[in-house]
């Protein structure tokens, strides 16, 4: 028993002091209001305009579109993983004007608009249709799906060559040294050893990049591939009711806050060896 | 437009965002139409705007002796911005159907034409016919009364939309798509100009009353049966005192009222 | 004077301007032969979108980042909720709520309260008010984790000194998160200049809606389509210049040790 034990005898907690209602507490309690007002509002208009026949019409299109961007969207991310590996390397590379195109490449895609890209790959290569048919890529190219997925890919396949630069550069030299010291060859080093730990600081990123693909593949109705922001439009354009748009909202909040919620346990699970 | 004139736009734009007017000055009549569908409305290189539906619109505003101010608008979102208030009428070569019916009141048609399918020069397409046309690309404007008529006639074809007709046309001179349908006019009129030397049209289809609507009326918000009255009563004093007679034969050989 | 002014400094159609020296006689000529004015004008539309854009989104930004700062729960879930549905909505899909929903939630509200007023929401204000909804759900992120990276040390040293909390707010922890925070920033309007082409789909006339209709027009859709994406790159690489300047700027303030 310590001193202070001994001489002060223990005594109840305070009570809890009733808390003021400060400016912030005001704020919050008033902006929160405003938005279950804003998602009770919501509901009572999604109700009121509850339409069994305009699901019917219109929901399997909704699913079509959500599949179309959600393959659209799988399928860039993954032929872009592939692409972006040379792509890195190639920044990395001593080799100057290796480097230097790598660098070029993802600098082009990086500084202008998806949209811009889309645009120039789909109308900008429809109007060299001889060359291309003289080298069989026209079959390719007069799709517009193939379009959309060549444009995508390249644009993903930039960014994620830049994640995978950072992550591999971020391992510290130290580690390559150690590993050379220990006579591993470079191969397994870079296998066993750089890029378990360079994967580690690239999965964020990469959580990050497959969302804004996700949104950001909301524009290929424009060229005609209907995907779920397309048929969105064209129910609209039908009904001119304004619940097609909140759907379209509702199904991409649930992709996006899905795939972050995904990533959140896949870097919990992967990086428990580096909690205290 | 040059740019000290662009920054003027811009900064005005910017400044007078919000823009506040009060619905009831019924002296100028704010038009929307798109700006993309030669010859009845389309955007000039120098920026204005010229057509059919322009000439009428002007014809129009003439008789009921009122300014009238042409605002642009994308085909996708027109409705919804007269519905706004960004205007106050459409004319646009819209067409009178009962799914628009519900959100805008029309008056009575100003000109009624059929659709028809064009196709490459080179095209192995005889008939228009759902046989036919099943499987191959046949592009479309998209929400128009065109798109419907190509899901509901010819339902196997693998049909696409395009926000504006110009993309659909640099679409099938590159040869991505077999076929286009489009009002028969608007088909015709590309046909004759130097991009259009590409496709020839295939066939004229029948008008399907249900699909394509009574014809092309002037669109107005729900209710404002005053200005649809005098739209009305103006189509009918043009089409008597022959202005409407010399702006029909000012752009086309045929007569477009229709019977 | 600055009508003269910007018509001599036109980087495109003045009189030593780009186009107006060299293109001339092509399909970039200014006047009405060619698309070289419509296209400069895109230029400035898009840049001034961004550039309007970006003081709304920083100013939001922060004060939702302070939002996530808060000791009051219910303000913290306001944020969040608020950055949720923003960061995880397509920029285009939010652009058609703006453009769309505001106009037909503000004309209800007016016709509710008896007002027979048009308020009309222009594709510039919508872009501008859309694109600053995304931007300030983004840079709150980054205000936020450069409010982290300041130590408590900083704050008690401001109280110590007998500074107002809003004293020690403007004259400690500003300037020291302007500069941790300007990496992010930066990041971020490079991202925001790339947006605004989004805002060509609802009719506004920038680059991307200028050179379209060139494109469509004149059927040179390559090269149109490839000078917007050239015109973009250069907004871009001027963008860095201008970032790593500031960069600069910032540093200097920094203690050398």
């Amino acid at each position: 028993m310590s001193v202070a034990e001994r001489l002060i005898a223990p005594k109840a907690p305070p009570a809890p002091q009733p808390q003021a209602w400060t400016g912030q507490k005001l704020v919050g309690h008033s902006l929160m209001g405003l938005w279950v007002a804003a998602s009770v509002g919501l509901f009572l208009f999604l109700v009121g305009s509850f339409d069994i026949e305009k699901i019917r019409t219109y929901g399997p299109d909704y699913l079509s579109g959500l599949w179309i961007t959600l393959q659209l969207v799988i399928m860039a991310v993954a032929i872009g993983a592939l692409v972006s590996l040379p792509v890195a390397i190639g920044r990395m590379s001593a080799n100057k004007p290796i480097s230097w195109l790598a660098y070029a490449y993802v600098y082009a895609f990086r500084g202008t608009p998806l949209i811009a890209q889309l645009f120039l790959i789909y109308y900008g290569l429809g109007s060299f249709r001889d060359t291309l048919d003289a080298l069989h890529l026209w079959t390719f190219f007069r799709d517009p799906w193939n379009c959309a997925l060549f444009t995508f890919t390249l644009n993903t396949a930039a960014y994620q060559a830049e994640i995978l630069r950072g992550a591999i550069q971020s391992v510290p030299r130290g580690q390559h040294e150690g590993a050379a010291a220990l006579g591993i060859s470079r191969w397994i080093t870079f296998r066993k050893i750089v890029l378990p730990q360079a994967m580690m600081v690239a999965l964020r990123p990469y959580g990050n990049e497959i969302i804004l693909m996700v949104k950001g593949s909301a524009i290929v109705a424009i060229i005609t591939v209907f995907d779920l922001m397309g048929e969105t439009r064209r129910a609209y354009s039908r009904t001119f009711d304004f619940q097609t748009y909140i759907w379209a909202a509702i199904f991409y909040l649930i992709i996006v806050e899905a795939l972050r919620n995904v990533w959140a346990v896949l870097e919990n699970r992967l990086t428990r060896h580096l909690k205290r | 437009m040059p740019i000290s004139k662009a920054f003027t736009l811009a900064a005005s734009t910017a400044l007078l965002a919000v823009t506040m007017s009060a619905a009831s000055a019924q002296d100028v009549v704010r038009i929307g139409t798109e700006g993309a569908y030669p010859p009845f409305n389309v955007i000039e290189s120098d920026g204005s705007l010229t057509g059919f539906d322009i000439d009428i619109a002007n014809a129009l505003c003439d008789e009921m002796e009122v300014e009238c101010e042409f605002v642009t608008s994308d085909w996708d979102g027109i409705i919804p911005a007269l519905q706004a208030g960004r205007f106050d009428a459409i004319i646009a070569s819209m067409s009178i159907t009962e799914e628009r019916k519900e959100q805008v009141d029309f008056t009575e048609k100003y000109y009624n034409t059929p659709p028809a399918i064009a196709v490459p020069k080179d095209s192995d397409l005889t008939e228009a016919t759902p046989e036919a046309l099943a499987g191959i690309a046949l592009g479309a404007q998209s929400s128009t009364t065109h798109s419907n008529y190509a899901e509901e006639k010819f339902a196997d074809a693998d049909l696409r939309l395009y926000p504006t007709p110009d993309e659909y046309k640099l679409d099938v001179a590159s040869g991505r798509i077999d076929a286009v349908i489009d009002d028969v006019i608007v088909l015709s009129e590309w046909l004759e100009s130097e991009d259009g030397a590409c496709c020839k049209i295939l066939d004229t289809l029948p008008i399907d009353p249900v699909i394509n609507g009574e014809g092309a009326g002037i669109a107005v918000r729900k209710g404002e049966d005053e200005l649809r009255e005098k739209f009305n009563a103006a189509i009918q004093a043009i089409r008597e005192n022959g202005t409407y007679q010399e702006i029909n034969d000012k752009y086309f050989d045929v007569d477009v009222y229709g019977s | 004077m600055p009508g003269f002014l910007t018509t001599w400094f036109d980087p495109f159609c003045g009189p030593v301007g780009l186009f107006s020296l060299f293109l001339s006689d092509s399909l970039l000529a200014c006047g009405d032969a060619g698309w070289g004015d419509e296209i400069a004008g895109g230029v400035l539309v898009t840049v001034s979108l961004a550039l309007a854009t970006l003081p709304l989104g920083l100013v939001a930004g922060f004060f939702i980042a302070l939002a996530k700062q808060s000791n009051e729960k219910s303000l913290r879930l306001a944020a969040n909720v608020y950055t949720t549905i923003f960061r995880g909505l397509p920029e285009l899909l939010t652009l058609f709520l703006v453009y769309y929903g505001a106009q037909i939630g503000i004309q209800q509200a007016m016709r509710a309260m008896g007002a027979d007023l048009v308020i009309e929401i222009n594709a510039f204000i919508a872009g501008m008010v859309a694109l600053g909804l995304v931007f300030s759900a983004y840079s709150s992120e980054v205000i936020v984790s450069a409010f982290h990276a300041i130590p408590r040390g900083q704050y008690e040293a401001g109280n110590a000194l007998g500074m107002r909390r809003g004293t020690t707010m403007r004259k400690i922890i500003l300037p020291q998160l302007v500069r941790i925070a300007l990496p992010g920033l930066g990041n971020l309007w490079m991202i925001l200049l790339k947006e605004t082409a989004l805002v060509s789909v609802i009719g506004l006339s920038d680059i991307l809606r200028q050179t379209g209709v060139a494109a469509r027009v004149t059927k040179e859709a390559f090269m149109f389509f490839g000078l917007a994406c050239l015109l973009y790159l250069v907004l871009a690489i001027l963008s860095s210049i201008v970032i790593s300047a500031i960069e600069q700027w910032a540093s200097k303030a920094e203690m050398k040790r």
